[in-house]
């Protein structure tokens, strides 16, 4: 069952885009993305597997060499970050639109300016409405596996929409982890060839990307959502199936040490880890603290959320991006938002941390749930940690 | 009944708005956009074929005596080719009524 191997996350994660046998990839390199297109590169240059590698002189140009090919039935993987993930956000929602299982690896960095390479969620959160499924990986596994498990959600026939394994960059991207690499045959018996619904050839021609009338385009977007919404349905049925291949379980809302939990942390991608690291010292020092992580941002798990939170008081919600002049961090609101009409729902305190790097210590967490237990905020999102 | 123009429901889209049926396109008639006609004085014209070549809707075609004239039914009046035509054979004329 697979190999243990020590190996950097962001080459891993261009395993396990060949390892499900990717025929294009199109990808232009910017940092901490870069060792994922250098890697996804060299695979195709050693032959490892069949496809192309369309060097693409930007990152609008690369999601739109992804769209064509994936438009012809083949199977596609792009990769970018920050600034680039932005220069890309015109055609999101056309991938999305035209309903094209496109696998996209995001190693998350901050957004300028003042400019910042290092990591924050600035990047993908902007891209919260362009109709992608997207998914937060914690841990060098989880990126391995997402990657892999993406493929097959977006393939399936009731999805038919592109998929964003987001990973903290440097935290995760360019760390060492032992991972559990899947052997091929696995990989293979997981997941089928890709059998496209339609694709473009001219000996059979049809029209994708078509022009819509205000008489048709609403119609349209409700298609699109409902797509959305109902995939979760098939996220849940894929981690499933890849529990029972590969012993590995997925929740799109994952817990810990909540049963007894009286507050509550949420977090988002690599820091869940520092996070649990917190739980237990605020265990040791009698707090009953727990912790709720979302690794499904979209389409956003509603009610996995409300049954982790079940008996929590006191939440703190942390947020990695700001919505500048708004309600509170993205996370944050929406979180709120999805509690708004129960009867029993916890109090909410929203701190964003971790902005273009700053580091969040296990201290920080500590500090931050015995601050929210004790109700002890003057603003509605307070930038924890920040001078002045 | 004949067949709609567009799906009456959400449910009834095609995944992705794919059409599968080539050439649909010729069914939407841009020509009621137009707020001005090209013209052609064919006594001016020396049958090079720069409107033909130029027109960005493709709606301009050579008729039987060597002329051109446009397809009114996708014509957008946007005049590119009385703007290239260089011997002054196309006037652009206000649509009336």
């Amino acid at each position: 069952m697979g190999k243990l191997v020590g190996m950097e996350v962001a080459l891993a994660a261009a395993e396990a885009a060949a390892l499900c046998r990717f025929e294009v990839a199109a990808v232009y390199p910017i940092t901490p993305q870069s060792h994922v297109a250098e890697h996804l590169s060299d695979i195709v240059n050693d032959g490892r597997v069949d496809a192309s590698f369309i060097t693409v002189e930007g990152e609008h140009s690369a999601l739109s060499a992804v769209i064509g090919a994936s438009a012809t039935g083949a199977r596609v993987i792009t990769a970018t970050s920050s600034q680039g993930l932005l220069y890309m956000g015109e055609v999101m929602p056309i991938a999305s639109g035209m309903r094209l299982p496109i696998v996209m690896i995001v190693a998350n960095r901050a957004v300028s300016s003042p400019i910042n390479i290092w990591n924050d969620h600035s990047d993908i959160m902007p891209m919260r409405d362009t109709g992608w499924i997207t998914i937060f990986a914690e841990n060098g596994q989880d990126a391995v596996d997402m990657v892999i498990q993406a493929y097959k959600i977006a393939e399936n026939r009731d999805v038919m929409l592109p998929v964003i394994v987001t990973m903290d960059g440097f935290q995760l991207t360019h760390v060492v982890e032992p991972i559990n690499i899947p052997d091929q045959e696995e990989v293979d018996r997981f997941l089928p060839p890709y059998n496209p619904y339609a694709t473009l050839h001219p000996d059979r021609p049809i029209s994708m990307g078509t022009l819509g009338m205000p008489e048709i385009f609403p119609e349209a977007q409700k298609a699109k959502d409902v797509a959305l919404v109902n995939s979760i349905r098939v996220i849940k049925e894929v981690w499933d199936e890849w529990e029972r291949l590969f012993g590995r379980k997925y929740e799109a809302v994952e817990t810990y040490r909540t049963d007894d939990a009286d507050v509550a942390l949420l977090t988002m991608g690599s820091m869940g880890e520092t996070a649990e690291v917190a739980v237990d010292e605020l265990r040791r020092q009698d707090v009953k603290a727990g912790l709720v992580k979302i690794k499904l941002w979209r389409p956003f798990p509603f009610e996995d959320l409300k049954k982790a939170l079940k008996g929590i008081r006191v939440l703190a919600v942390t947020d990695r991006a700001v919505s500048f002049g708004g309600p509170g961090g993205p996370v944050f609101s929406e979180v709120r938002s999805a509690l708004y009409d129960e009867d029993v729902r916890p109090k909410i305190a929203n701190f964003i941390i971790g902005l273009g790097g700053r580091d969040v210590q296990v201290g920080d967490f500590v500090t931050m749930v015995k601050r929210a237990a004790e109700g002890k905020l003057a603003e509605p999102y307070e930038f924890y940690g920040v001078r002045g | 009944m004949t067949d709609k123009k567009w799906p009456e429901t959400w449910q009834e889209v095609n995944p992705g708005c794919m059409v599968f049926r080539p050439g649909s396109s010729s069914e939407y008639h841009t020509g009621s956009w137009r707020a001005k006609r090209p013209v052609w004085d064919n006594t001016k014209c020396i049958k090079c074929g720069l409107c033909y070549i130029y027109c960005p809707e493709g709606c301009i075609a050579e008729n039987a005596e060597g002329f051109f004239q446009a397809n009114m039914d996708y014509c957008k009046g946007c005049g590119i080719c009385a703007n290239e035509c260089w011997t002054g054979a196309i006037k652009m004329v206000n649509e009336e009524g």
